[in-house]
C-alpha cells in the first residue's frame, strides 16, 4: 500500500480534475453555445458509450481461454435481460451474477 | 417545496438508485480488497464522485500512479462530462444558488435524468433537478459506504464484482439504441474504439479513440442528419 499523504494526493488530482471537466463547459459558453459544439453535444453521448463499454472490456483476451467467454455470455445477458424488462437493477444484478459465476466458478 | 415535486423526483431516480447502490457496494469492496477502509470509499464518492473513474481510481491506488498519470487518466476517462456540461448550459443557467453543486453532481446517471424530463404539471423544475442531484449522489455515497463496510465484516469472494461497471454502461448503450432511430453516432463509437484498440492496445486506446470520434461525427454530419429526418 501507498502511504496515505499519496493517496489523498491521487484522490484530490482525480477531483480536481473531474470538476475542471464538468465546470469548464459552463464557465466557456456562460454567455452562448457555438453549433460544432452544440452538434456535438447531441451525438457524442451515443459514441460515448459505446467506447466505455469497450474500455470496460479492453482486457479480454480473445486469444487465450476461455476465449472471452464469460464476457460475451454475461454481456448478452445484459442485453436480453434489459429488453425483456427495462429494469436497471435486474440487468446489472443478472448480468454481475452470471459473470461472477463464471470467472469463479465454472473457468 | 410541494410533495409532488419530492415525490416525482423519488420515483424518477429510483433506476439510479439501484444501478448507484450495486455499483456503489462493488467500488466499496474492490477499495477494501486493496486496503482501503469503507472512510475512503466515503472520501472518494464525495470528493470525486464518478462512477467509472473511481473504480480506475481503485487501481492508481493501488499501483501508486504517479500523480501526472492519475490526472491523464482522469481526463480521459471523465472527457466524457465535458458534453454533459455542453448540453446542460442552457438549462441551468437560471438555477440560482444550486448551481454549483448542479454542476458538480452531473454524472452519466442524473445528467440522463436531467437532460430531457418530461414533468408533469406542479413539478417544479429547478427543484427537480436539485432533488434528483442530491438523491443520486446519497445513493452512490451509501452504496460505497456499504461496500466498504460489508468488505470488512464479511470475507466472501468478489472476483469479477467489477462487471456491474460494464453491466451499466451496457443497460445505458441499449436504451440510447431504443430511444433513438439512427444509431451511426453508436456504430461509429462501437466500430473506432474496436479499430483503435486493435491498433494501440488496451493501455494506449483511448485517447487515439476519442481523437477520432469527434473527426468520424464531423465527417459523417450530414448522413446523420439525414437519419434524424426519418426519425421525425
Amino acid at each position: 500500500m501507498i502511504d496515505t499523504s499519496k493517496a489523498f494526493l491521487l484522490i484530490t488530482v482525480m477531483s480536481a480534475v473531474t470538476m475542471l471537466l464538468r465546470f469548464l463547459p459552463f464557465v466557456l459558453f456562460s454567455k452562448s453555445t457555438p453549433k460544432p459544439v452544440l452538434y456535438l453535444g447531441e451525438v457524442l453521448p451515443y459514441s460515448i458509450m459505446a467506447m466505455l463499454v469497450v474500455y470496460c472490456l479492453r482486457n479480454t483476451s480473445v486469444l487465450e481461454t476461455p476465449h472471452g467467454l464469460p464476457e460475451a455470455v454475461s454481456v448478452t445477458a445484459v442485453v436480453l435481460l434489459h429488453k425483456w424488462r427495462h429494469n436497471t437493477l435486474l440487468s446489472i444484478l443478472g448480468g454481475t451474477f452470471c459473470y461472477m459465476v463464471f470467472v469463479q466458478i465454472i473457468v | 417545496m410541494n410533495k409532488k415535486t419530492v415525490k416525482y423526483s423519488f420515483l424518477a431516480s429510483l433506476p439510479v438508485m439501484a444501478g448507484y447502490i450495486v455499483l456503489g457496494i462493488g467500488f466499496g469492496i474492490l477499495l477494501y480488497d486493496k486496503g482501503y477502509s469503507f472512510w475512503w470509499a466515503i472520501l472518494m464518492s464525495v470528493t470525486i464522485y464518478a462512477g467509472s473513474m473511481q473504480y480506475v481510481g481503485v487501481g492508481l491506488l493501488a499501483g501508486g500512479a504517479s500523480l501526472i498519470s492519475a490526472a491523464i487518466m482522469t481526463l480521459m476517462v471523465n472527457a466524457r462530462h465535458l458534453f454533459y456540461g455542453i448540453s446542460m448550459v442552457e438549462k441551468y443557467r437560471d438555477t440560482g444558488a444550486s448551481k454549483p453543486y448542479l454542476i458538480y453532481a452531473l454524472t452519466d446517471e442524473t445528467y440522463s435524468l436531467v437532460c430531457d424530463p418530461e414533468l408533469p404539471e406542479g413539478v417544479d423544475r429547478k427543484k427537480y433537478y436539485l432533488l434528483v442531484s442530491l438523491m443520486d449522489q446519497s445513493y452512490w455515497v451509501f452504496g460505497s459506504f456499504l461496500g466498504g463496510f460489508l468488505g470488512s465484516a464479511l470475507k466472501f469472494n468478489s472476483q469479477g464484482i467489477d462487471f456491474a461497471m460494464t453491466a451499466l454502461f451496457v443497460v445505458i448503450f441499449v436504451e440510447q439504441w431504443e430511444k433513438t432511430k439512427q444509431h451511426i453516432p453508436a456504430l461509429l463509437g462501437l466500430t473506432l474504439s474496436l479499430i483503435c484498440l486493435l491498433i494501440f492496445g488496451p493501455d494506449e486506446f483511448l485517447i487515439p479513440t476519442m481523437l477520432c470520434i469527434p473527426v468520424g461525427l464531423f465527417l459523417l454530419k450530414g448522413r446523420i442528419a439525414k437519419e434524424e429526418e426519418k426519425n421525425d
